[in-house]
């Protein structure tokens, strides 16, 4: 197989990067050790922290991606790769992958959701609902044997998550006995009334359940569709769990996109103040001025037609799609840094009276380097608040965007992508609701989360900042 | 406080709709009820309703309704047959030669033919302002200032209208109106190749206007009168003339389009006015015309109305058809007095979803316009081939299927070096030709047409589909190269004969025997909404049944036909919609000299064979016949045998109509369908009431629910309040 | 005062016209002239002579910012950008790509728009506002705790789904409102009643939760202790003190909305088939009609500074201490 590094694989893990080496700043400095103590200690905030990490382990193993070897043809070597882009996620899932139906099957149905003429071996021809290809293809009469085996593969997959949720409680308790120097049954008592530092509680109730939802499901998925099929039969969870990724670079790459322009411009408008404080609000106004989503109309479709025009820039429709995915994210990042860009300049403002800045500069030090050294580091823990804040608004829009057509690339799957199909399978008699349900739940599971690990960071960090995004939110509502 | 906030609404809601009867989702105002009218909808708004301009299918379904060409087709008979309209017949080409001396039809010599048409007398154009005369029968608002036209919007403010008899003139003035330097025809380009004299003409007209608008007349109104046309003229009051180059016999089919429908002088004048261009009156937005129907509201944004014209003349509804059609009740209204309905209401529907669901709830009375998203609309509802869902048989809903004449493919671009059929070196194009073939085996149509288009199409043998001459139905019609008869059906050659194919292109599973490296085609497809991802999967699909790496490349509309156009695209899918019900029609598609890339013809594949052009040039012209037959089959092998195409499918004509409305038969070439259309109000009324009544208990359990959650909330109001009243 | 407002008037203007000119390039790079004509013309049998003629007819066979040919002033005056965008300074939009007066298109669509938009601002506006004072008067219980995490989980839910799921519900199960479309006067009520109500509850989880820590800072502050010192009740202290001092924070949120209302919504006015301006902006994006996109850019660009100007008004008339000069 080749690897394949797309653009936003890089950033993500450039991301990834940067994030463990946060770490370890973190850890050198009590202050901010303190800070992520605090957002700890929220028991929503664990949970919410232990729910995203999942997410993110999936949304890590679909950005790596690689293009797989041709097989070998009859005794002839392949020296070739193939055009389709996988990623180790779709490796992983390839018993999901290559399960399609041939149209719409219900969740963990046996057989086709529509009628179709089906020939007898005696030639006449009737009508009737087939069995699926590979959903429920181990039972041998499907009818009888359909509640016996669902109930089986449930307890089974019950049964391995409990099983695994006890190992990881008892390690997890041994753990905690072996750092606090006690004993293991007083370690579990601690943690289960919560009489510990963070919220140890909250994380590992949140482990047992994320284990038992994954449990049946991995269980099931071995011989059904979970979530059911789509329209062209392909298997819906699948499909939910590639969504993933989407989300999660739109919501993070967005951000870390608009960072530098933010960051500079903020900086350099609060600290230099006089025209280059003019020019830089007079941009700013401008961009916020238009009407956001024109604005990313225009941009998506400008980056559309530059794509269309030069197919040869890309080897793979991935690395294409890829492509329209991050100038998603750049046009988002451009559109939404005004109001980081704002609060930073205000920021700056303030620190620019402080003492040790006017220290700093009856010392001399060139302005750069006091933006640098003594400004930045301190607007940090703004900019921190305002990347997980973000984070849950940028994967609502991705929905809204790609319902409009305006986002990402319709061959890229998406929560808004399936959104806008699953609208028009509601429109059908009888109703076809499974993808809507499992869009519906993924995309409410991940931006709760958010939200929640989002207030946790915002109170740590800094209180007084509160309700300032929602000031933004209260602008774009539907 | 929340308890309060909420029924507000509610109660607001119970007094609105305490007014409106039973119903409480009734799109439509109340005193609608019960009405001689009929819903439908529009997706988009018309760009063009100027017949002159109009091309596209949801124009037609305003224009034709109020547009009267001298032909039409006939409603009922299949195969599709030409009657006269305003006609008093079907006019037959006279022949002449070069010295415009009368020929027998078959002379060699034929250099012209003459259509002589005559128009019945005494038929009505709709009330217009136009026509208005004032006290002295001079035109009214012949010449209105800009100040007077201050604060009108549109034609309904103009108090006076009046109407007159039709005349050939009118006709002839919209041929000319063809060539009008400020109007496009699409057809324009086509018809100068024919019509006598027309090229020339559009030229005087250019320098006339040229002249004029130097004269500081920029946009003063042409008086196309001024200038004679050869091609066109009228010879009396009822009778005209259009002498066409050479032999044209589809020449009568365009005489059925609207481009050749009348348009009276005044009213080309009167929109001719300074100031009228501005307020968008121009008749490009208002139609004027001498149909069933007249335009008379035009809210592009929400509805738009026909209502019956009372000047009508009542044409008879037909006494023949097909021999099923009596059985189907079509004929029970045979010469009764057209229309039958008082007002058509068009709604905008944006979406094909709620369309749908309104016609599920009884709101519009037929589904199935042939636009995409009512396409999709249909494909939401109906299983399979057997016709309508169990569940919408109880509502009395119906489906009716009629042969289309339609076809989608798939083409391959014949400049490609590696798809197409132009390279230099022969054994080149023989592997070519293999790689075609066994594509156009591993494309599954039948599935595609299961589960895209719900079983409503036929899997194509050619590019002729059934109904039109040349067609051949059963094994001598089928495609050899694909197929294989068995059981009395086509089948498509297994997977394995392409494969095999496949190899012996020089591209055993899916690699260039030489290099080894995987064999990349690239498709170019308009499939770029959120909705078409399906259909992309199903193209990959089909390709990795051939182990071929497929890259699909969405681009919208514009960019795409550019492409085509460039003929850089390699592989793409595309349809064509008959303009008239001839073979020609179709295998002009394949014509060399009409290559897209070459010429901007309408052979998009630039499909080149000169044995296939020169088949071609014989059958053009020829009457319907066997002889006419044994050439198109012999073309048919060559195409079958070149694979230009894979010949992807016909789609069916479909309509679902509700009990209540009769008289409907799909019809791809005629779109003045409106008049025959007949419905039962009363029972539509009935069933409406039936299937829409009101579900209350959710507001019920909404008002319940905020008394539950508002009584914690009073409840810990109080003890607050109590506590510090006592503390 | 009347030169403030003045003033800041002229600041708008180079405003406008980067706005102006960032629109322009961005919607010419991606749509020539040339496709704009042939998106106009149809589909059969258009030939490169129509596309010509099209855009000499509608002045796009100029060049675009420069025109070389030209003496003079007229070398920036003859361009499309000049004769295309200086007009819509005096609010002349001239005609849409389809031949249509922009201007009185949008004067009639503004109406459906605005009577979609309003009520939900002010129901909106009223139903968080009041469930915020709840909350903030039970601040610290479990009330306000299962109130927050309510309003958390209803902003984690996307808008898609509060309109797809009620437009289901109500109108295609229950039968209760019709499906989509508008009709004028009394009749528009059955139509907005759905929309308005799922924009209603589609914004209370985040603008509540904004409220009501604002309305907590607020009751954190000495004049509240103060207040209820003296024995006043609470929900005097709430009404009479914490609302109107919480006004300013939340004046900067609304205040800069309320122009912006008559652009309509884009989502629920094209899910109900509204006619209002939002689905004439989604309208004119897919047909690529740029003088469209271009005059709704610059009215929004207008309403917002308008707006930007009427929350620094709106402070000196909750807060006399606030002057501007």
């Amino acid at each position: 197989m080749m690897p394949v590094v797309l653009w936003t694989d890089a950033l993500v893990f450039l991301l990834l990067a940067a994030a463990v080496g946060a770490g370890f700043q973190v850890r050198r400095r009590a202050y901010l050790l303190a800070s992520w103590r605090r957002v700890g200690e929220s028991r929503a905030g664990m949970a919410a922290l232990l729910v995203l990490l999942a997410f993110a382990a999936i949304g890590l193993l679909d950005s790596l991606h690689y293009r797989p070897r041709l097989a070998d043809a009859n005794g002839r070597p392949a020296n070739g790769y193939s055009t389709e882009v996988r990623s180790a996620l779709d490796a992983l899932l390839r018993p999901l992958r290559n399960a399609a139906e041939k149209t719409y099957s219900a969740p963990l149905a046996t057989h086709l959701y529509a009628r179709e003429t089906v020939e007898q071996p005696d030639g006449t021809q009737v009508r009737l609902f087939p069995r699926l290809k590979h959903g429920g293809a181990h039972l041998r009469d499907a009818d009888a044997e359909w509640g016996g085996d669902v109930t089986w593969r449930v307890l089974r997959g019950l049964l391995i998550a409990v099983l695994a949720g006890l190992t990881f409680a008892f390690a997890a308790v041994h753990v905690a006995a072996r750092r606090w120097g006690v004993r293991r049954a007083q370690a579990w008592r601690n943690i289960r009334r919560g009489e510990t530092r963070l919220a140890w509680n909250a994380a590992l109730l949140t482990a047992g359940l994320l284990l038992l939802v994954a449990g049946p499901a991995v269980s099931l998925a071995g011989g059904y569709h979970v979530l059911g099929t789509d329209k062209v039969g392909q298997d819906v969870l699948y499909l939910t769990l590639k969504s993933i990724r989407t989300g999660l670079v739109i919501g993070t790459l967005t951000t870390l996109a608009m960072l530098p322009f933010a960051l500079a411009l903020g900086i350099a408008a609060g600290y230099l103040g006089g025209w280059v404080d003019d020019v830089i609000q007079y941009i700013y106004t401008t961009l916020n001025s238009i009407p956001g989503v024109l604005l990313i109309a225009a941009a998506v479709l400008m980056v559309q037609v530059a794509i269309d025009t030069r197919p040869d820039w890309f080897a793979t429709a991935a690395q294409r799609a890829d492509a329209r995915l991050l100038a998603l994210c750049l046009i988002l990042g451009v559109t939404s840094w005004t109001g980081l860009c704002r609060l930073l300049r205000a920021e700056t403002l303030k620190l620019r009276e402080l003492e040790y800045v006017q220290a700093a500069q009856a010392f001399g030090a060139p302005a750069a380097r006091i933006m640098g050294r003594h400004i930045l580091p301190n607007v940090m823990h703004i900019v921190l608040i305002a990347v997980v804040m973000d984070f849950s608004g940028l994967v609502l829009a991705e929905a809204v965007l790609s319902y409009i057509g305006i986002g990402v690339d319709p061959s890229t799957i998406s929560f808004g992508t399936m959104i806008n199909t699953a609208r028009l399978e509601l429109a059908r008699e009888p109703v076809v609701w499974w993808s809507l349900v499992a869009a519906f739940t993924f995309m409410f599971v991940l931006v709760l989360a958010a939200n929640l690990f989002a207030d946790a960071v915002r109170d740590a960090f800094d209180p007084r900042l509160a309700g300032r995004r929602n000031a933004a939110a209260v602008r774009e509502r539907p | 406080m929340r308890a309060l906030s909420c029924p507000v609404p509610l109660l607001a809601l119970a007094i609105l709709l305490g007014g409106c009867g039973e119903v409480w989702n009734n799109p439509y105002p109340s005193q609608d009820g019960g009405g001689n009218i009929l819903y439908s909808a529009f997706t988009e708004r018309p760009k063009h309703l100027d017949p002159v301009q109009s091309y596209s299918e949801d124009e037609a379904e305003f224009n034709s309704q109020i547009y009267e060409p001298p032909l039409q087709y006939h409603y009922l008979k299949r195969p599709y047959e030409l009657a006269p309209l305003t006609a008093e017949a079907v006019p037959r080409p006279r022949y002449e030669d070069a010295a415009e001396r009368e020929v027998a039809a078959d002379s060699p010599k034929a250099a012209f033919s003459v259509y002589e048409i005559r128009i019945r007398p005494g038929i009505l154009y709709q009330p217009h302002p136009a026509f208005a005369r004032d006290g002295e029968g001079r035109p009214r608002y012949q010449d209105i200032s800009r100040e007077e036209l201050q604060g009108v919007h549109s034609l309904r403010e103009f108090p006076h209208s009046g109407t007159r008899e039709l005349t050939a003139e009118d006709y002839v003035y919209q041929i000319k109106r063809l060539a009008h330097p400020r109007l496009h025809s699409p057809v324009f380009g086509l018809m100068s190749e024919y019509i006598v004299g027309l090229k020339e003409f559009a030229g005087r007209l250019k320098q006339a206007d040229a002249a004029q608008a130097a004269a500081g007349g920029h946009s003063a109104w042409l008086d196309l009168t001024q200038f004679p046309l050869d091609g066109a003229q009228a010879i009396d009051r009822y009778t005209y003339r259009i002498r066409i180059k050479g032999r044209y016999p589809q020449f009568a089919y365009w005489l059925a389009m609207n481009f050749f429908a009348p348009v009276p002088i005044e009213v080309d004048r009167f929109f001719a006015q300074p100031g009228m261009i501005e307020k968008n009156l121009t008749l490009d937005w208002y139609p004027v015309g001498t149909g069933p129907y007249m335009l008379t509201e035009n809210n592009p944004n929400a509805r738009m109305v026909l209502e019956r014209n009372p000047n009508y003349r009542g044409e008879p509804y037909p006494a023949e058809g097909e021999p099923a059609d009596a059985g189907a009740g079509l004929l029970a209204d045979a010469g009764k007095r057209m229309p039958f309905v008082d007002k058509v209401v068009y709604s905008r529907e944006r979406e094909g979803i709620p369309y749908w669901n309104k016609f599920l709830q009884g709101y519009y009375d037929s589904s199935g316009i042939s636009s995409d998203s009512f396409d999709q609309a249909v494909r939401l509802s109906v299983e399979g081939e057997a016709g309508v869902s169990p569940e919408m048989a109880r509502k009395g809903i119906r489906l009716e299927t009629s042969i289309g004449t339609a076809t989608r493919y798939f083409a391959f671009n014949w400049l490609d070096p590696l798809v197409g059929g132009s390279q230099p070196d022969a054994a080149a194009r023989e592997r070519a030709k293999k790689l075609r073939q066994a594509i156009s085996i591993a494309l599954d149509w039948e599935e595609f047409i299961s589960i895209f288009a719900n079983g409503r199409g036929i899997s194509a043998q050619g590019p002729i589909p059934p109904g039109i001459f040349g067609f051949k139905a059963g094994e001598a019609g089928i495609n050899p190269v694909v197929y294989d008869w068995s059981n009395g059906a086509p089948r498509r050659k297994s997977i394995e004969v392409a494969r095999r194919l496949l190899a012996e292109a020089g591209y055993p599973d899916g690699r260039d025997a030489a290099s080894g490296l995987p064999l990349l085609l690239y498709l170019d497809t308009t499939d770029r909404g959120p909705g078409d991802k399906p259909r992309l999967d199903w193209y990959r699909k089909q390709f990795a049944k051939l182990s071929i790496q497929l890259e699909i490349r969405g681009t919208d509309y514009n960019r795409f036909q550019e492409k085509v156009r460039k003929g850089a695209a390699q592989m793409f899918a595309w349809g064509w919609n008959a303009d008239y019900p001839d073979p020609e029609n179709f295998l002009f598609l394949f014509h060399g000299p009409q290559s897209r890339a070459r010429t901007q013809g309408e052979n998009a594949a630039n499909y080149a064979n000169p044995e296939y052009d020169r088949l071609f040039h014989q059958v053009k012209h020829m009457e319907n016949g066997p002889a006419r037959q044994a050439l198109i089959d012999r073309m048919m092998g060559i195409l079958h045998e070149d694979a230009p195409w894979s010949f992807g499918f016909h789609p069916k004509d479909y309509g679902l109509l509700h009990g209540w409305v009769s008289n409907l038969k799909p019809n791809n070439m005629a779109r003045n369908g409106l008049k025959y259309r007949r419905i039962d109000a009363a029972l539509r009324e009935r069933r409406r009431a039936e299937w829409n009544r009101p579900v209350l208990w959710p507001l019920g359990i909404v008002a319940v629910l905020l008394v539950a959650s508002a009584a914690p909330a009073v409840w810990g109001w109080r003890q607050r309040e109590q506590s510090r009243g006592c503390g | 005062m009347l030169a403030y407002v003045i003033r800041r008037l002229l600041h708008a203007i180079p405003i406008l016209v980067g706005v102006n000119l960032l629109t322009f390039t961005l919607f010419f790079v991606v749509n020539t002239p040339d496709d704009m004509a042939r998106m106009q013309l149809g589909v059969k049998r258009v030939t490169p002579e129509a596309i010509e003629k099209w855009k000499a007819e509608r002045g796009y066979d100029k060049p675009l910012l420069f025109n070389g040919n030209a003496e003079g002033a007229a070398r920036l005056t003859r361009t499309i950008f000049f004769e295309k965008s200086a007009k819509l300074f005096v609010f002349d939009f001239g005609r849409a790509d389809d031949g249509r007066d922009i201007g009185h298109e949008i004067r009639t669509r503004m109406g459906p728009s605005l009577a979609i938009a309003l009520p939900t601002f002010l129901l909106g506006l009223f139903v968080t506002v009041s469930f915020a004072l709840l909350l903030a008067f039970f601040r610290a219980t479990y009330l306000d705790f299962w109130g927050v995490v309510l309003c958390v989980a209803m902003m984690s839910i996307s808008s898609l789904f509060y309109i797809i799921g009620g437009q289901y519900l109500v109108s295609k199960v229950w039968h209760l409102v019709p499906i989509s479309g508008y009709a004028g006067g009394l009749d528009a009520a059955r139509f907005l009643l759905l929309p308005v109500l799922i924009s209603v509850v589609a914004g209370i989880g985040s603008s509540t939760r904004w409220y009501r820590t604002i309305f907590l800072e607020e009751i954190g502050k000495d004049y509240v202790r103060t207040a209820r010192a003296k024995g006043l009740a609470e929900a005097a202290v709430l009404f009479r003190h914490v609302l109107r001092n919480a006004m300013i924070p939340i004046l900067t949120g609304v205040v800069v909305v309320i122009p912006l209302l008559f652009m309509g919504s884009l989502l629920v006015e094209s899910f109900f088939g509204i006619p209002g301006l939002g689905s004439y902006t989604i309208d004119a994006i897919n047909a690529q009609d740029f003088a469209v996109v271009r005059a709704m850019v610059f009215i929004g660009s207008v309403l917002y500074i308008v707006g930007l100007l009427l929350t620094d008004l709106s402070y000196t008339l909750v807060d006399p201490r606030v002057r501007l000069q």
